[in-house]
Parts: C-alpha cells; sequence; structure tokens
C-alpha cells in the first residue's frame, strides 16, 4: 500500500493535544478565524463544504453540505436553533469518535462553531455517551479553555458572531446514537425515535430546527474550510472524498483506529494495515462497517471500502468499523450475540422490532446449542423480512435484519450443520460462561 | 426526602443550559446516583421529581430505560464486562469466567462481601483493544486473565 496523506489523526499524536495550547500551536481555529475575519457568509461555509463532497461518518454517509442546507431560511423563521453533536459511539466494534474526543476536543470545538455560523445556530450540545468519561472530560475542559479565551459564548473572536457549547451526558442506550432518539433523550425522556417526517431541520430540539453530525463529520469541517474543497477531494474516491477514521477489531493482528482514504480494498487494509489475520489463520468472515452491516464472507475480501462498493457487494460501508473473524469463529455464536445486542438495545415501541428481535436472538441461540430445526434456518430470513426494511419508526429493526439475512445466505452450510450434528461444529465455541452468555 | 442543598444548587446551574428544565433530567440522574454510592432509590426518584416539577412515575420511566441507572444498590466495585462481537472474539468469555472466579461474584450478581457486583454490558466503543472492562469509569483494555486478577485484586 503505497502512504497516503493524513489530517485527522496527525495532532492526536503530539503531547497534550487535547490543550488550547497545543492545538494552536499546531494551527488551530485558523479556519474560525478565516471564516469569521475574512468573513465568509454562511452560505461560502455551507458551498465549501457541498463542494468538498463530505458524507457523514456516523453510518449513513449522507452529505454534510446537503444536510446543513436543509435548515429553514432564517428571513422566513425566527425559531431558535440548534446543532447536536452525536458522540453517543456505540455501533459495535466502532470505536473512533473516543480518539478524536479525547485527543482532539478543540477540532471538535473548532468545527461546532464553523457549523453553528454556517447553520446560523445559537447552540451546541454535545451528547457524549455515559460510559466516556474521560473524553467527556477532555472535551468539557477543552470547552472551558476556549470560553475564557473568548471562543466559545458572546462575541467569539471580538465578532458579533455568539454561540454556546454544552455537554450533554447520556446513560448507556444504544437507541440514542439514532438521530431522533438522540433529540428525545436530549429533552430528558426516554430514546424513543420519531416518526420522521417531521425532519430534525424543521423540528428538532423542542421542535425547533436542528441538526445532528457524528462527530468525525463536525472533526473535518476546519480542515475543509482550511486546505479547501479541491483539497479534500484529492483523497478517496469521487463519491466517498477525504479520509475516514477505520476502527478494526477481531481476530487480526494489529486492530487499531486507522486514518484511511476511502477506496481501498479491504483485503489491503486487513494484510497491510492491521497485519493480516492473527495466529497466521485464514479469514472466514467480516463486518465491513459495525454489527448492522451484513456479514461478508471471505470470498469479498477484494471490496474497495467506500459508500458504493461496500453496497454493491451486499453490505454497507456503516461506520468504518471493520471486525475480522477467522477459520475458526462460529459465526452462528457471532450471530446470537448480535441479535443479543439488538434485543437489548431495542426501544420496544414497534412490535417488530420488541418482538423480533427476541426471536431472531433465540432462534440463534438455539441453533448455536445444537438445539434448532431446519425450519428454524428459514424461520430467520421469514422473521427478518417481517421486521424491514422500512416496517418500522426507525432503522434498529433493519440493523438487525441486515445481518440476520447476510448469516443466512453465506453461512446457511454452518447453520445447517449445527442442525444435522445437534452441536456446534466449530471446537470450544459452544461452552457458555455465567448467567449472561 | 429532599435532595441535598448541595446537588440542588450544582442542578439550578444545569438547568440553565437548557430551554426546558426537563432536558437536564438524565444529567442530574448521573448526580443523583453518584452521591448515593452508585443507585437510585424510589425516595431519590420522588425527589428528583419535585425538583423537576414532574412525576415520580416519569423519572421512574427514564431510570427504567438507560442501562447505566441502578435501581438497587451494587457492591462497593462495580465491575462492567462487555460481551460484544469485538470482546466475544477475543475472549470475553474467559474475561467474565476471571472476573467471576477472583470476585466470587456470579454475572448480574454481588459477591457475598459486597465487594463487587459483576455485569455484562454491551459495546462500550474499545473494540480495538478487546476484550475489556469498566470499573469506575476507568476502562481496561486488552485483558487477559492474569492483568484481570491483578486489576481486581489492585482495588481497595
Amino acid at each position: 500500500m503505497s502512504a497516503h496523506p493524513t489530517y485527522m489523526l496527525d495532532r492526536c499524536e503530539v503531547a497534550d493535544s487535547h490543550t488550547l495550547k497545543v492545538y494552536r500551536e499546531n494551527g488551530g481555529y485558523e479556519a474560525l478565524e478565516k471564516v469569521l475575519k475574512t468573513p465568509l457568509s454562511p452560505e461560502d461555509v455551507i458551498a465549501v463544504l457541498k463542494d468538498s463532497g463530505l458524507r457523514g461518518r456516523g453510518g449513513a454517509g449522507f452529505p454534510t453540505g446537503l444536510k446543513w442546507s436543509f435548515m429553514p431560511d432564517v428571513a422566513k423563521d425566527d425559531r431558535p436553533r440548534y446543532l447536536a453533536v452525536n458522540a453517543d459511539e456505540s455501533e459495535p466494534g466502532t470505536c473512533k469518535d473516543r480518539v478524536l474526543l479525547r485527543e482532539d476536543p478543540h477540532g471538535l470545538i473548532e468545527g461546532i462553531l464553523i457549523a453553528c455560523y454556517a447553520m446560523r445556530a445559537e447552540a451546541a450540545y454535545v451528547y457524549v455517551r455515559g460510559e466516556y468519561r474521560l473524553p467527556y472530560e477532555r472535551v468539557a475542559a477543552a470547552i472551558d479553555e476556549a470560553r475564557a479565551a473568548g471562543l466559545v459564548g458572546e462575541n467569539v473572536m471580538g465578532t458579533d458572531f455568539s454561540c454556546q457549547i454544552w455537554m450533554h451526558k447520556g446513560a448507556g442506550a444504544y437507541i440514542c446514537g439514532e438521530e431522533t432518539g438522540l433529540m428525545e433523550s436530549l429533552e430528558g425522556k426516554r430514546g424513543h425515535p420519531r416518526p420522521k417526517p417531521p425532519f430534525p431541520a424543521g423540528y428538532g430540539l423542542w421542535g425547533n430546527p436542528t441538526t445532528v453530525n457524528n462527530v468525525e463529520t463536525i472533526q473535518n469541517v476546519p480542515f475543509i474550510v482550511s486546505r479547501g474543497a479541491e483539497w479534500f477531494r484529492s483523497m478517496g474516491t469521487e463519491k466517498s472524498t477525504g479520509n475516514f477514521l477505520c476502527g478494526i477489531s477481531g481476530h487480526v493482528e494489529r486492530p487499531g483506529v486507522y486514518e484511511l482514504p476511502f477506496g481501498l480494498s479491504a483485503r489491503s487494509i486487513l494484510e497491510e494495515v492491521a497485519g493480516g489475520v492473527w495466529k497466521g489463520r485464514e479469514l472466514k468472515a467480516f463486518f465491513p462497517g459495525g454489527s448492522s452491516t451484513g456479514v461478508l464472507p471471505a470470498g469479498s475480501i477484494d471490496v474497495a471500502m467506500d459508500h458504493d462498493s461496500v453496497k454493491g457487494a451486499g453490505s454497507m460501508f456503516g461506520t468504518g468499523a471493520m471486525i475480522f473473524m477467522d477459520e475458526t469463529t462460529c459465526v452462528t455464536r457471532i450471530a446470537e450475540v448480535t441479535l443479543r445486542f439488538y434485543e437489548h438495545e431495542s426501544c420496544g415501541q414497534c412490535s417488530q422490532c420488541r418482538e423480533g428481535t427476541q426471536w431472531l436472538h433465540q432462534i440463534f441461540r438455539r441453533i448455536e446449542r445444537g438445539q434448532g430445526t431446519m425450519d428454524d434456518v428459514d424461520m430467520l430470513s421469514t422473521l427478518a423480512s417481517g421486521m424491514a426494511p422500512g416496517k418500522t419508526i426507525c432503522a434498529l429493526s433493519d440493523a438487525a435484519a441486515i445481518p440476520t439475512h447476510s448469516v443466512v445466505k453465506h453461512f446457511r452450510d454452518e447453520l445447517e450443520e449445527h442442525v444435522r450434528l445437534g452441536r456446534c461444529p466449530l471446537a470450544g465455541t459452544s461452552q457458555p460462561v455465567g448467567a449472561g452468555a | 426526602m429532599t435532595l441535598a442543598p448541595a446537588l440542588v444548587a450544582e442542578l439550578d446551574e444545569l438547568v440553565t443550559h437548557y430551554p426546558e428544565k426537563r432536558a437536564a433530567l438524565i444529567p442530574a440522574l448521573h448526580r443523583i446516583q453518584e452521591e448515593n454510592a452508585g443507585w437510585i432509590s424510589p425516595e431519590l426518584m420522588e425527589a428528583c421529581a419535585g425538583y423537576f416539577g414532574l412525576e415520580p412515575v416519569e423519572v421512574w420511566g427514564v431510570v427504567s430505560f438507560y442501562p447505566m441507572f441502578r435501581t438497587t444498590p451494587p457492591g462497593k466495585h462495580l465491575v462492567n464486562v462487555c460481551h460484544n462481537i469485538s470482546c466475544e472474539l477475543r475472549g470475553a468469555r474467559d474475561v467474565i469466567d476471571q472476573v467471576c472466579r477472583v470476585t466470587g461474584a456470579s454475572v448480574h450478581g454481588t459477591s457475598a462481601d459486597g465487594r463487587f457486583t459483576v455485569e455484562t454490558v454491551e459495546c462500550q466503543g474499545a473494540c480495538a483493544n478487546a476484550p475489556m472492562m469498566e470499573i469506575a469509569g476507568e476502562y481496561h483494555e486488552d485483558l487477559d486473565a492474569a492483568k484481570v486478577e491483578r486489576i481486581l485484586g489492585d482495588l481497595a
């Protein structure tokens, strides 16, 4: 693999990268100064973002500039408007925003300020998952530093622009990473997603115009403003521009969070970035972008890691969180673990999701224990087809159905072998421990 | 029961961050739980409801929805072990076994001496350093049996 330019993680490797002093020494807040002092108009900023091709890094890959442009015209709508930053990172396999929050909190703050300026938002809320204690403390301390330096609050950098940034702590519910679930939670309620439409830009926090962006998405903004759309488009592919943070976990020699351009093959990421499958073993399967994306078999390892290519291979780019499984892995057990997760995280509003995730979990569990029937294998597909697509308020039901379909499609032989043998054919994987298995 | 005056003063500042008071409910519940040795009693839910002008059942609805809120007292140390995919692939079940062996607690249970409560939790976002456990807000990563024993042994 040829060396590729990086930008997001460069600063994170400097000692005390989380402090205002070090951030400023490394070009920090120059993009904000460029916006406020040139000055660029909000429309100019949105135009640069659109031109850059930046797509959201939270899983859906929606174009960021376009999303921002959905906020209503201030001349016709004078309601207060908000930015909510989604730092509720909890898609299994995804561990990238934690690095940014911890090591580069001022990069996030600068991005938030530029985003709020562009969308004319008066305040931003950073919704951090409750378990991220150190990342939360780092961002909170950085906001205090920035406020004391006149960068957050009234009259930012002595201009007419004012913007508040508040921290908000979640409490362990995956569904609050869904943008409307996040807003309900931010309002102090259960994280029950809202039907869409209305979309957040029209009816968001407290019924006001709101945009929800992922941490990594926001972190890209100052770089694009400073260096330009053309620079950004010089990395990645035509439709997936820039670099992304790739969280690599599972059975590899060098798991980690790596900054990579879109478009590298999954094979080169596995072999050259992650050091290959561990223990000299062969690859069996991988999730390309978190547990909500379809599991792909080893034969798909040459897929290019960009939104369109992964979709073409029958899965999704998701959060770019790649989970690799070696040849000894019981994929049925991994499906059981995955569906246990979705059962646990279903908010319970929609019956297809509330009941369907339980049934899928139970069926995978009994197949893995050697207690399933051949009918169970077909029942997995039937149930998953009743859960998605588009049958529920939010996409959690889809997120459970998609890996289910992919396991039945690519690993039907393994499921059926469990049924035929009446036990797990893969040694050592069917021994549950504790009460939590 | 009412909330302690120092906590009320803190919440009075917190609610100014939002256009509606109720928005501070979840951060407030975190603080209430921290001040009450890691759990929220029915009496504290009532006191919290009183502060926010809500019905107690509304607070209960929120508390019961979010996994980080506990309605029973944990042991002195709450050990949360991740059992999601990336940790499962790298030995989470061995870690859970080891945690239970060293603490004498079963999963979702508290040791007889009251020192440890062990829980399994879903993905904590430490996947590249699996397997992991979290104790008092601190992540312990890249675990093996020896490391688990040492970490638990170091707890007072």
